[in-house]
């Protein structure tokens, strides 16, 4: 990634690197740009490791009485698989989109504290490493268990000593605690950046709406993640030092880890949309050729959406037995949340009404995403209404939910935003044919399995069960969510193809392939490792607007 | 287009000013350590009176008032090592910086000597019973970040005794103290639960 300027010698040697100096540069770099890219690779990589485990889970269930896993087997894929995509794909893609553009995005020329941001790369790649291997370690001395099994909210006594023998549940825990620590080593990295490195005249104001959101990502982080690395520190102190915490037996509580983890977990929900929200923002005005409507609305949504999702976390835990009030206060601040997103929603529209819209594949992926969002969240006041969620809670209409908001909310903005920012990255377009036929297929597969699978959930299959009888009238349904699955994988496939070959093979992209206004386009594809020559001046929300206009710039109406 | 000459519009507004991303990220390690703390002091109040067997609070602990008074006069004593840092010499500064690593190791010496009261004379371990779990996983918690605070301080003197601390360091010095500062803050809040409520 070293800058390919003709203007500016380097002491380069002629002959292209050795795999070995390549693969040391690799692992000595403090680059914001390569840690980035560094980042979604891995979490590329362990999409399609957690995604074919999800597959297998698929094909037992395909049909009823399936022999295909063994049941140990199948609570060891849906644990690794929960926990892989919430913590080793989902995190490291926003730490990954987060690294690369805000420094480019805001004209710094690397992170905060560069050291810092590899320190937490490799914290989270040794975590997600440590998952993994537990399928090899896991028996330890003891010679039980193997990857963990407890689910990806492990909860209480699942995990105590005596139901979690071995050293599985270990192996979740230490994983979780080393990438939690490059989490938030990367967040607070983000703000630092945001905050102390904007080129001269980018107020917060100005700051485009990827930044905003992602330094209210990582102000989430600061407060969402410690109860999970509490958490875990006392589920440690409980298996190895004899604690009480969560030992029913000598007067400990199942439920507070219930609370510890879901006031972790559900804010995470936020953390891993909001960078998809941050990818939809920039995409939909560059695509609509208009300005984003409503800037200002739009992060107060996002900090409204931080801090009320502070307060939501017990609706996971409606059918614990919680007092009426208690009920009543989680239903309602549950619900307050769907105003913000729907703000947001509505000014996405409203970047779009009376716009030349462009369908290119960045705005494809987007549109999906607004219609699927909003059935998402449509699930989620359904859920988030109590006696509905004690009648759903753990069936398969809940599993349905959050994949409808983690795949089809999140997952599909990621997709916009790798078509959008890969010409960035690599100097090079994605094929366009490709990427048509990756996002129909996943589009038609995405909707096969997860429309689909609402309906057993609400016929009352319950979620995690690895097998059931036929006759419930669940057998054709789960076949056509199982179907549905191999079309993802087809177009995952070609996402993946394009991704390898266009590096090498794509037509030429140049510093702005999309004619767009935020300042990552106004350096090189790819940048330099200095990012920009001279520090940019910003006089407005658009600044690349106001270059490529001078006779009409953006900062004569602000 | 690429080198963004045409960027450099004139600006006729105020000079640039951003806050110091040092000062920005410790008070984001503070935001980000205090709600871990809240997490470990939630536990210790919901589980105050539940523990089955005993010993229990009332009966075994003490007051821990000598240390309590050392480690909120080692926040005083890190602000005039500050204070002579900017305005006077180097030596007041190692003088009260001194002062300060004294009036830790103080109280982390006075944990230790009331752990060990607590283990042999009381039989009160982490495991005995969830008086135990909590209290040695709160106050071990802070005496952990006292224990980095202390080193991150004798990090301090000894590189200001070898000469190599520079008046430009004073902002580094000045990040180890509000870290300082954040653990005093801590113990307030520890000691209320712990050794007040608690009881």
């Amino acid at each position: 990634m070293v800058a390919d300027n003709p203007e500016i010698p380097l002491n380069r040697p002629l002959a292209s690197p050795s795999i070995v100096t390549r693969l040391h540069g690799l692992v000595v770099t403090v680059d914001h740009k390569k840690l980035g890219l560094m980042y979604i690779a891995s979490a590329l990589f362990f999409l399609v490791v957690a995604g074919l485990q999800a597959s297998v889970m698929r094909l037992q269930l395909a049909f009823p009485n399936n022999n295909v896993v063994a049941p140990d087997t199948f609570n060891r894929l849906f644990t690794v698989h929960g926990t892989a995509m919430v913590f080793f794909v989902g995190m490291p893609i926003v730490a990954g989109l987060a690294n690369y553009l805000v420094p480019l995005m805001i004209g710094a020329r690397d992170m905060a504290f560069p050291r810092l941001n590899a320190f937490g790369f490799w914290m989270f790649l040794f975590g997600a490493v440590l998952l993994y291997f537990s399928y090899i370690a896991g028996p330890g001395l003891s010679g039980h268990g193997s990857a963990p099994d407890v689910g990806w909210f492990a909860y209480a006594p699942l995990t105590g000593r005596a139901f979690s023998r071995g050293n599985s549940t270990d192996y979740w825990t230490l994983s979780l605690l080393l990438s939690g620590v490059g989490s938030l080593s990367s967040s607070v990295n983000v703000v630092a950046t945001v905050f102390g490195m904007r080129s001269p005249g980018m107020t917060l104001m100005r700051m485009p709406l990827f930044v905003w959101m992602m330094v209210v990502v990582s102000a989430m982080m600061f407060i969402a993640l410690p109860p999970l690395t509490a958490a875990q520190i006392m589920l440690l102190i409980d298996r190895f030092l004899g604690g009480n915490f969560f030992n029913t037996q000598s007067g400990g509580s199942a439920v507070l880890w219930q609370h510890f983890f879901w006031i972790f977990g559900h804010p995470e929900v936020y953390i891993l949309m909001i960078p998809g929200f941050a990818c939809a923002s920039e995409i939909i005005p560059v695509f609509s050729r208009k300005p984003i409507f409503g800037y200002s609305a739009m992060v107060a949504a996002t900090t409204m959406i931080a801090f009320v999702s502070m307060g939501v976390w017990a609706h996971h835990m409606f059918s614990v037995g919680m007092t009426s009030v208690g009920n009543t206060f989680f239903m309602i601040s549950t619900m307050l949340i769907s105003v913000p997103t729907g703000i947001k929603i509505f000014n996405w529209l409203a970047t779009m009404y009376g716009g030349k819209i462009r369908l290119e594949l960045p705005m494809l992926c987007c549109l999906a995403f607004l219609f699927q969002f909003l059935i998402a969240g449509l699930t989620g006041i359904m859920l988030a209404a109590v006696p509905f969620d004690w009648q759903l809670t753990d069936s398969y209409f809940v599993v349905a939910h959050f994949h409808y908001v983690l795949i089809g909310g999140m997952l599909f903005c990621v997709f916009g935003g790798i078509y959008y920012w890969y010409p960035k990255a690599t100097g090079r377009m994605l094929n366009k044919k490709l990427g048509l036929w990756h996002v129909a297929l996943f589009f038609i597969g995405f909707h096969l399995t997860f429309d689909t699978m609402h309906i057993p959930g609400l016929l009352g299959m319950p979620r995690r069960i690895y097998t059931y009888d036929s006759g419930r009238g669940w057998e054709i349904l789960n076949l056509i969510t199982s179907i549905g699955v191999m079309f993802q994988i087809a177009g995952t496939a070609c996402l993946a193809w394009n991704i390898i070959r266009s590096a090498r093979k794509g037509e030429k992209a140049g510093d702005d392939p999309w004619d767009a206004w935020t300042l990552e386009w106004a350096t090189t594809s790819p940048p330099p490792e200095y990012n920009f020559e001279s520090v940019p001046i910003v006089r407005s929300a658009r600044p690349l607007w106001d270059l490529k206009h001078p006779e009409d710039p953006d900062w004569k109406y602000e | 287009m690429t080198n963004g000459e045409a960027l450099y519009l004139a600006d006729e507004t105020a000079p640039w000013r951003l806050p110091s991303r040092r000062k920005v990220a410790i008070g984001c390690l503070i935001l980000t350590e205090s709600a871990m703390f809240t997490i470990f002091v939630v536990a210790y109040l919901f589980y105050i009176g539940k523990s089955l067997t005993g010993p229990y609070p009332a009966d075994v602990l003490k007051t821990p008032i000598v240390s309590t008074i050392c480690l909120l006069a080692s926040s005083l004593t890190i602000v005039m090592a500050l204070r002579s840092f900017k305005r006077e010499g180097i030596e007041g500064f190692r003088l009260w910086w001194s002062a300060t690593i004294v009036l830790a190791a103080i109280f982390l010496g006075s944990t230790a000597a009331e752990w060990k009261r607590l283990i042999l004379d009381h039989h009160l371990t982490i495991s005995t019973n969830l008086f135990g779990t909590t209290f040695y996983s709160l106050v071990g918690l802070h005496a952990s970040h006292v224990i980095i605070g202390l080193t991150l301080l004798t990090l301090v003197l000894v590189l200001s005794l070898k000469k190599s601390i520079r008046r430009a360091d004073g902002e580094r010095i000045e990040m180890v103290s509000w870290y300082w500062h954040f653990v005093d803050a801590v113990w307030v809040v520890v000691f209320t639960v712990v050794y007040v409520i608690g009881r």
